[in-house]
Formats: C-alpha cells, sequence, structure tokens
C-alpha cells in the first residue's frame, strides 16, 4: 500500500497574541524572533494516522509539501517520524495561491508521483484556519473524500472512518484510493526517534518545480487564486479587567462572586 | 442569465431548523438589496411544515424541499448533488451553510465541484462594487482576512452567532416548492455504516447562559465535578480548552474554541485556561468573561471583564460557596 501525506509549514501556533504581528509587505504572519516555524498540527496527525497504517500493513509513506522558505529540520520532521520520502514543491510561481490554486498543485505531484491508495492531510492548516485544501484535491482527482477524521482503517479496497461529529462520532465506509482529512482526535503524533532523525539525515527531498508538475502557470500560486485577500489586521478586543483581590485566594473568590452578584450576573 | 439572490442551505436536527440558519437568514435579509433576486432556503431530508414555517417566519420567502429516500440523514456525495441540482434551479449569487460539522464537510465538496469560490467560517459578509467581500478569522484568531471574490457564484459558511438571528415573524409569506432530484447513486461513495452518538446531560453547552470552562491547569479530571457543582447552582453548562479533551478529561463535545463549540452565553467563566486565541475563538462572544487564573500574565485577562489571580483550589471552592448562598441554591 502507498499512502501520501500532505504536510505544510506553518508559524508556530502557540505564540502568545501579544507577540502576534502582521509583515505588512507579505500580508503575512510577520516571524516572531527566536519562534521556528512547525508542521501544521493536524498534518502531524496525519502523518500519525499513516504510519499506524505503515505498521499494521507495510505501507510506504510519501509527504509532499509545498512552501517557500523551508527549514530543513522542521519540514524533514515526517521522515523522522518514520515517512519513507519527501517531495518539496518549491517555485515562485507557487506562491501566495489559495485552496484552489494550492489544490491545483498537490494534485498534479500526486500524479507525478504516481500509483497511490490514499490521501491523509490535515482538517485545516493552522495559519489559514481554512479546511478547504483537501477537499478540493479530492476533487481533481475524483476521490471520494471523508473529512474530520479520529481513526483511519484500512480494508480490501476500502477505507473505514470513524469522523468526529457534534455530539459524537460516526463511521463511515469508502472505496480506495480516497482522500482523508485528519483532526486532532485521532491522538498524539509520534516523536521522532533518533534512529528516525539519523535515517531522516541522510535522506534528500525531491524538489519539484512548476514545470516539473506540468502546471499551466496561470493556474498554480497567487495568479491560480480565485479568491483575493483584500487585507489582513488584528482585531482589537483589549478590555480593561477588574482585578479582584483578596487577602487571600478564598477571599477573593468571596468577593468576586458578590461583585458578580453586584452587577446582576449571578 | 447572471445569477441572483442568496440560497441558505438549511440545516434540521431532531426536527428543528438550527439556529445557524435563522443567523444565515438575517444575513442574506441584509445582503440581498444588493445582490438582488430573493431569500431562498434549501431544506434536505424531511421536510416537515414546521420546518418550513420556521424558515419563512425568519427570512426565506421561498423554500426549495428536497425528500427522496436515501436524504433523511447526511450524505456528503448525495447532499453535493441536491445543492449542485437546487443552484442549478435558482441560480443564486451566493450560498450559504452554517460552519457546523455538517458545513465544514459539505460546503468544500459543492464548492469546488460547482467551481464556485469559497469562504469558510466568516464573520462578516459584505457586497462591495461587484465582489463579494468576506472577513474570517485566520491565525487562531490572532488576525483576520477580508476576502473578496467576483465569481458568478460564491459560497461561505458563517460562523455560529458571528451574525443575529431575526425574530420570527408569523405573518411573513413564502412558498415552498417541492423539488424532485436525482441521485446518481454511483456517484455516492462515502457512506454511513454506524452513528456513536453522545446524548448530552441537561443543559446544551451553546444554548447555556451561563459557562464554566475548565482548562489544562485543572491538573486532572476529578476538578471538572467542581465546575459541574458550580454549573448546577448558576444554572449553567461545563466547557473545556482542547487542552483537556485531548487528554481525555472530558469528551471533545464539550470543546469550546475555533475547533470545538462556539458559545455566547451571558457569563463565561474560565478556571486555568490560558486563553489562548484558538479557544477565545469559540467564546470571545460571551458578554462577560470572568477568569480564575493563577498567572497574572495570562493572555484570558485582557479579554475578561473580572479576574481573579489565584489558585483554583482555594479560589474556586469559596467561589462556589458564595455562589451558593447568595443564589440560596
Ligand atoms: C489549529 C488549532 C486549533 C485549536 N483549537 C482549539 C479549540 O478549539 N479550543 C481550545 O481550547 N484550544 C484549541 N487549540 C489549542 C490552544 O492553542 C491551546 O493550546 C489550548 O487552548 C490550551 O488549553 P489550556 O488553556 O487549558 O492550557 P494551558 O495553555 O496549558 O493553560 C493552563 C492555564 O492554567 C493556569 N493554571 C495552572 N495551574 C493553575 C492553578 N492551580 N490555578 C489557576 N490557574 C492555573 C496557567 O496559568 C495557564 O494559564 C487549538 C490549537 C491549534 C493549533
Ligand atoms: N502548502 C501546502 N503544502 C502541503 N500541504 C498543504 C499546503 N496547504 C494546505 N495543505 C494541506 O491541506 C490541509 C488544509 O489546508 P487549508 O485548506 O489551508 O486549511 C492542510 O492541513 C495540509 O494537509
Amino acid at each position: 500500500m502507498r499512502i501520501i501525506c500532505f504536510a505544510k509549514q506553518v508559524p508556530d501556533p502557540e505564540v502568545p497574541a501579544a507577540s502576534f504581528k502582521i509583515d505588512p509587505a507579505t500580508n503575512k504572519a510577520a516571524p516572531v524572533a527566536g519562534v521556528a516555524p512547525v508542521i501544521n498540527g493536524f498534518d502531524l496527525n496525519a502523518i500519525e494516522a499513516a504510519l499506524r497504517l505503515k505498521e499494521k500493513h507495510s505501507a510506504t509513506v510519501t509527504v509532499i509539501s509545498l512552501g517557500k522558505n523551508l527549514v530543513q529540520d522542521v519540514i524533514k520532521k515526517p521522515l523522522s517520524m518514520g515517512c519513507d520520502e519527501l517531495i518539496l514543491l518549491q517555485d515562485d510561481a507557487f506562491e501566495d495561491g489559495d485552496a484552489a490554486s494550492i489544490a491545483e498543485a498537490l494534485a498534479l505531484a500526486v500524479k507525478k508521483a504516481g500509483q497511490f491508495d490514499l490521501i491523509l492531510c490535515g482538517r485545516q492548516a493552522s495559519d489559514t484556519d481554512r479546511g478547504q485544501v483537501g477537499p478540493a484535491v479530492a476533487e481533481l482527482l475524483g476521490l471520494p473524500c471523508v473529512t474530520l477524521a479520529k481513526g483511519v482503517e484500512t480494508g480490501e479496497g476500502t477505507v473505514k472512518v470513524e469522523r468526529v461529529v457534534a455530539d459524537g462520532t460516526e463511521v463511515v465506509e469508502a472505496p480506495l484510493p480516497a482522500l482523508v482529512t485528519v483532526s486532532n482526535e485521532l491522538g498524539e503524533p509520534r516523536y521522532p526517534t533518533l534512529r528516525g532523525i539519523m535515517t531522516a539525515g541522510r535522506k534528500t527531498p525531491t524538489v519539484w518545480t512548476a514545470a516539473d508538475i506540468g502546471a499551466d502557470p496561470g493556474k498554480v500560486g497567487a495568479k491560480g487564486r480565485t479568491v483575493s485577500t483584500v487585507k489582513l489586521f488584528i482585531p482589537q478586543v483589549e478590555k480593561n479587567c477588574e482585578f479582584i483581590a483578596g487577602e487571600n485566594g478564598a477571599d477573593a473568590g468571596r468577593k468576586l462572586a458578590l461583585r458578580l452578584r453586584e452587577v446582576k450576573l449571578i | 442569465m447572471t445569477n441572483q439572490g442568496i440560497l441558505v442551505v438549511a440545516e434540521i436536527a431532531g426536527g428543528k431548523v438550527s439556529p445557524v440558519t435563522h443567523e444565515a437568514l438575517a444575513l442574506a435579509h441584509k445582503l440581498q438589496p444588493k445582490l438582488g433576486g430573493g431569500v431562498a432556503a434549501l431544506a434536505i431530508g424531511a421536510v416537515s411544515d414546521a420546518v418550513a414555517k420556521s424558515l419563512i417566519s425568519h427570512g426565506a420567502t421561498k423554500v426549495y424541499a428536497v425528500s427522496a429516500p436515501g436524504l433523511a440523514a447526511y450524505s456528503p456525495d448525495a447532499y453535493v448533488q441536491v445543492v449542485q441540482q437546487v443552484i442549478a434551479k435558482a441560480n443564486p449569487r451566493l450560498v450559504l451553510l452554517g460552519q457546523t460539522d455538517i458545513g465544514r464537510d459539505l460546503a468544500p465538496k459543492a464548492a469546488f465541484h460547482l467551481k464556485a469560490t469559497l469562504t469558510m467560517d466568516c464573520v462578516d459578509l459584505g457586497v462591495e462594487g461587484a465582489a463579494i467581500r468576506a472577513t474570517k478569522p485566520v491565525y487562531g484568531g490572532n488576525a483576520q482576512a477580508i476576502y473578496e471574490s467576483a465569481a458568478a457564484l460564491h459560497m461561505a459558511t458563517i460562523r455560529p452567532k458571528a451574525f443575529e438571528a431575526m425574530p420570527a415573524n408569523d405573518a411573513a409569506h413564502g412558498v415552498v416548492e417541492q423539488v424532485s432530484v436525482t441521485i446518481d447513486q454511483s456517484k455516492v461513495k462515502v457512506k454511513t455504516l454506524e452513528m456513536k452518538k453522545e446524548q448530552a446531560q441537561g443543559l446544551r453547552l451553546e444554548d447555556a447562559p451561563v459557562v464554566i470552562s475548565g482548562g489544562r491547569g485543572l491538573g486532572g479530571p476529578e476538578p471538572f465535578v467542581k465546575l459541574e457543582e458550580l454549573a448546577k447552582i448558576l444554572g449553567g453548562a461545563v466547557g473545556a480548552s482542547r487542552a483537556v479533551c485531548d487528554a481525555g478529561w472530558q469528551p471533545v463535545a464539550k470543546q469550546v474554541g475555533l475547533t470545538g463549540k462556539t458559545v455566547t452565553p451571558d457569563l463565561y467563566i474560565a478556571v486555568a485556561i490560558s486563553g489562548a486565541s484558538q479557544h477565545m475563538a469559540g467564546c470571545s462572544g460571551a458578554k462577560n468573561i470572568v477568569a480564575i487564573n493563577k498567572d497574572k500574565d495570562s493572555s484570558i485577562f485582557k479579554e475578561s471583564r473580572f479576574g481573579v489571580v489565584g489558585a483554583w483550589e482555594e479560589v474556586l471552592p469559596a467561589f462556589t460557596e458564595m455562589c451558593r448562598e447568595l443564589r440560596g441554591a
């Protein structure tokens, strides 16, 4: 079995709101000094799902990542976790795409990569918070698509997925090949092992340009966008917090209740 | 023919129209003068008179009712076909859905299939000249982006509670049109085998006037009993941060935030929650946020009206006791 995973390098989503700034030149988040980018968390969940299947069914796992300024140590993490192959889509022509134009490039890369059974990707990227690229790739490749997986199991020519829904879960089945987007409920991604890190160090990622995958320059990157960005801004939410103090914690707790009663909140 | 008007894809749960559908209808009403056409709703499944009436009284002048075998429960590949056929009939300029578990799945599948443009989790929508402008939180809520589309057909999902529904107008008139669709079963690839619904106990988190949420700082599942006790006294429900749900201290259905539930209670009490932007995405619409946290620099205080800096082990029991006394509970 061959599994393809998508992995995106994103700014660390856990930086405190106070250090979040926008770079007006790029209309993107400005890098925070001393904070390295990471692989999108949900993509690591997808990779974890792939590696669990690999352990069970002896699969190979190929990771595809599209981006600029990729940090080697970061982008190689899937290899050190146990994935077999890494393909990087790097070309100025891929820059500043939206979901449609990123999906176009990823779908072409999947086609070039050859035969596969399953594509696993994150439910959404933590910078765009979008959740569109997975279904868009599925549409371009004509694949059945299952979103928000917390468990993925393959059988004879099928994939069975436990999905997260509003008040519980749902089990669905689809024929392979298929695309599944994975959510954090799948569970913690594994840590790279020392051996994994050594193996990853020896592997050289394959790099493909727009020409390599036969992309129509008008359909990828900024030129292929269907939705344009007008503005990116930081909403102002600062409220003046009234701190309730007391002689000790318990006293403060009692005073908080009294204050809430005063303003009729309880 | 140029596309006109707005189509709201209704969500019906337990025989009732979901609040987010009413919110979408109110938004559609606001945008309608600029987009021309009318405000229509698409209801899929067993569409009762009560459902049709609820859609009309909240702003739909037309209801496309689609019932066919296999449509009672959500099935993405069948629903995409329904949406496609009704859009072909209604020719809307804008299609609205809720950012719910169904909207998250259906909107991108339908939009990319129909080659429509798409913006999801919108907190504002407007019309600027010939284009539709959508505002949505990005970077976990640290920023917001405004996107623009001039395409003939745009689809958008709206964040629950970001828009206010109009009060029901029982005198409103609307037409119900039964639409028969043909579902190509060979295209229905994703099949549901089993539903595992967890019956929510008591008040639904989304409907509770008071929500008490606990975070990782509680240290384990046991302290949630204390939050339940407080919730009972205040007539509220208990929520949690993702860190808590990831750790299995609370079920996923209790998660508040970007990838969890959106709540807008009158009072939101955050106990030992740091206030990460992705958490606040689900509760910043609360009218009053109160935080108990031992770290005075915690982000949660920036969005709180009242705060106590202290360990919950000390603050919470005394707070709960005083609440009990004041409420005579
Ligand atoms: C793409 C993405 C989506 C996400 N979606 C969500 C989401 O939907 N919902 C969500 O909640 N999170 C979400 N997160 C995670 C989010 O970024 C935070 O990691 C999470 O909210 C942190 O949970 P917490 O505040 O409980 O834990 P922590 O950040 O660990 O905070 C614990 C807090 O408890 C305080 N504390 C510790 N001990 C005590 C004590 N004894 N008394 C009082 N206070 C104490 C600490 O000072 C600290 O502020 C998402 C993250 C990403 C990247
Ligand atoms: N540049 C990229 N490179 C690789 N995968 C991507 C890229 N952009 C998006 N994806 C994948 O698509 C998912 C959804 O992205 P989005 O639609 O931006 O929220 C992500 O979790 C990734 O798995």
